[in-house]
């Protein structure tokens, strides 16, 4: 099996989109769209890349977010942060719980294809 | 010339400024040249017809030379040089304001307007920062716009999508433009009812403001028809644009209608020229207590033949309720007053009436009368919610010890007083 992606979205037509454009790009895209359990799929689909959305139902991606960091067995993982709000003190957030990528709604396909390789690849994204 | 005189200095001013002799005014204005230097020297009360004369043989707007609106305009103007924090001549204002009155009403009327839009914005800010259903709703619009562009985007740069990948497409993008006619829509929808709740962003203390000055502080219909008249008056006011306002008037209308109606004001206006407004006299007269006296006199009409009547009432964090400035005893809109007012002062000291000569900076002096008040029936260890107020009445004479006292810091030109917080930015002449 090729590298992984879990992208932990909730809106329907983006799940649809991101998922053609990684697929296309040889990808395996796992979908998970629901807060609460999103850790349990992370540790389930062992994922290279996580796409994660902020605004989740049950619970918010900073929260996740912050969850996986504390994890080691995720410390590291590359996430790539996906939000409507990209406000400076979102950002500032992100970072401080140690986001890898913070990317704002709306974004370039080009941009979150380049985006993913790089963080897998361990560059700078 | 310093930013606010008595009316005979100003004449003399503008007199001098013009290097007119005072027998040739006088003549002018159909005078003695020795009753006018009485009159120049602040000597002798001026108003009516003759005021309108010297002002005519001076050639200025009679305004400019009394007490009452040209020292309105003069102290907005120094406000707003003031607050523009710029290098204006603060000092020639007066000089300004006389000259050109139209300007002078121009630049307050622009500065009325600036101050509004920056509450406005302020508002607007506040509501897109703070707002869950717009915060809701852009987030959903920018969610929208990500999933077509994003879908559109495939469509362009993958010529050989199968069909079936091209007409799941097609559908998402028709689906997600509805999905984003459809919240900016509810998002229009949404700004429209805010701007119709609260349409000049203005607070409601501010509108409540207005709205006494507007409608002058005595009110006919109030004392004429009592708490009947409330919702006339409330009706007819442009300027209480909220609710919350609404209900703040409703409330001070109510409390007026009760002073209106317990001490109607034509009798009481013969009453209080005999005891020269001394509301301890009228107190006793009317069998009263000092507070219902206090907002009787703060509810009288401006009449020339009347003395200037000012009247402030605060709670306990100092923040103005009411305020009723005189020309000659102007108060901040915003930001704190001078601290040496008595009403302050009555605040330390709840229930006891207090009573003083004040003098402010253009040397008119003022009967000052306070007093603090608990809002509710004393309960043990419960600390009063207090309101205090103050009523400054126009001395008839001059106190040679009276307490000098300012409107705030920044316009005081009091240098050495012991209670100033911040440097005043008037050059005193």
């Amino acid at each position: 099996m090729g590298r992984s992606v879990l992208l932990i979205e909730d809106e329907p037509n983006i799940i649809e989109a991101i998922s053609f454009i990684l697929e296309r790009d040889g990808w395996t895209v796992r979908i998970h769209s629901e807060g609460v359990t999103a850790l349990d799929a992370v540790a389930r689909t062992k994922p290279d890349v996580i796409i994660l959305d902020v605004m989740l139902p049950g619970r918010s991606g900073f929260d996740i977010l912050r969850d996986l960091r504390k994890d080691e067995t995720t410390a590291d993982l590359p996430v790539l942060m996906l939000t409507a709000r990209g406000q400076t003190k979102d950002r500032e957030l992100a970072s401080s719980y140690g986001v890898s990528k913070f990317m704002t709604k709306p974004f370039s396909n080009s941009e979150i294809r380049e985006t993913v390789r790089a963080l897998a690849e361990g560059r700078e994204a | 010339m310093p930013t606010s005189v008595l009316t005979g200095s100003r004449i003399r001013q503008h007199r001098l400024d013009q290097g007119l002799k005072q027998a040739d005014l006088a003549k002018a204005a159909g005078i003695s040249a020795s009753y006018l230097n009485l009159i120049e020297h602040n000597r002798r009360r001026i108003g009516g017809k003759l005021l309108i004369a010297i002002s005519e043989g001076l050639g200025i707007d009679p305004q400019f030379l009394s007490e009452g609106g040209g020292a309105r305009v003069v102290t907005g103007l120094t406000q707003l040089a003031v607050d523009a924090d710029a290098n204006i001549e603060v000092e020639r204002v007066d000089e300004f304001a006389g000259r050109f009155p139209g300007w002078a009403g121009f630049l307050l009327a622009q500065q009325d307007r600036i101050n509004a839009l920056e509450r406005m914005v302020g508002g607007l800010n506040d509501r897109l920062t703070h707002d869950p259903v717009l915060s809701e709703k852009m987030h959903e619009v920018l969610s929208t716009a990500s999933a077509i562009r994003s879908t559109a985007s495939i469509l362009m740069e993958t010529p050989d999508i199968a069909p079936d990948w091209r007409h799941r497409f097609h559908s998402n993008i028709d689906a997600e433009s509805r999905r984003l006619a459809e919240t900016s829509a509810a998002m229009a929808a949404h700004f429209d009812r805010l701007t119709r709740r609260d349409d000049r962003f203005t607070t409601p203390l501010e509108q409540l403001d207005a709205f006494f000055n507007s409608q002058g502080f005595c009110i006919d219909a109030i004392e004429q028809e009592g708490e009947a008249a409330i919702e006339k008056v409330l009706r007819s006011s442009e300027t209480l644009a909220s609710t919350s306002a609404r209900d703040l008037a409703r409330s001070r209308l109510e409390a007026y209608a009760k002073v209106a109606q317990a001490i109607p004001v034509h009798a009481f206006l013969t009453q209080a020229r005999g005891a020269a407004f001394d509301p301890g006299v009228l107190s006793m007269q009317f069998k009263c207590d000092l507070p219902t006296i206090f907002r009787r006199l703060a509810h009288l009409p401006a009449q020339p033949d009347l003395p200037e009547i000012a009247y402030v009432e605060c709670d306990s964090a100092g923040a103005f309720l009411l305020r009723r400035p005189a020309p000659g005893f102007p108060m901040p809109r915003f930001g704190a007053a001078c601290p040496l007012w008595p009403l302050f002062t009555a605040l330390t000291r709840p229930n006891l009436p207090l009573r003083d000569q004040v003098r402010v900076p253009d040397g008119k002096t003022f009967d000052a009368y306070a007093i603090a008040v608990p809002q509710e029936d004393a309960a043990f260890s419960v600390s009063p919610t207090l309101r205090a107020m103050m009523l400054l009445v126009e001395a008839e004479g001059d106190y040679a010890d009276a307490n000098a006292v300012g409107s705030s810091c920044r316009v005081c030109p009091l240098e050495s007083c012991t209670a100033r917080r911040e440097p005043s930015v008037l050059h005193v002449t």
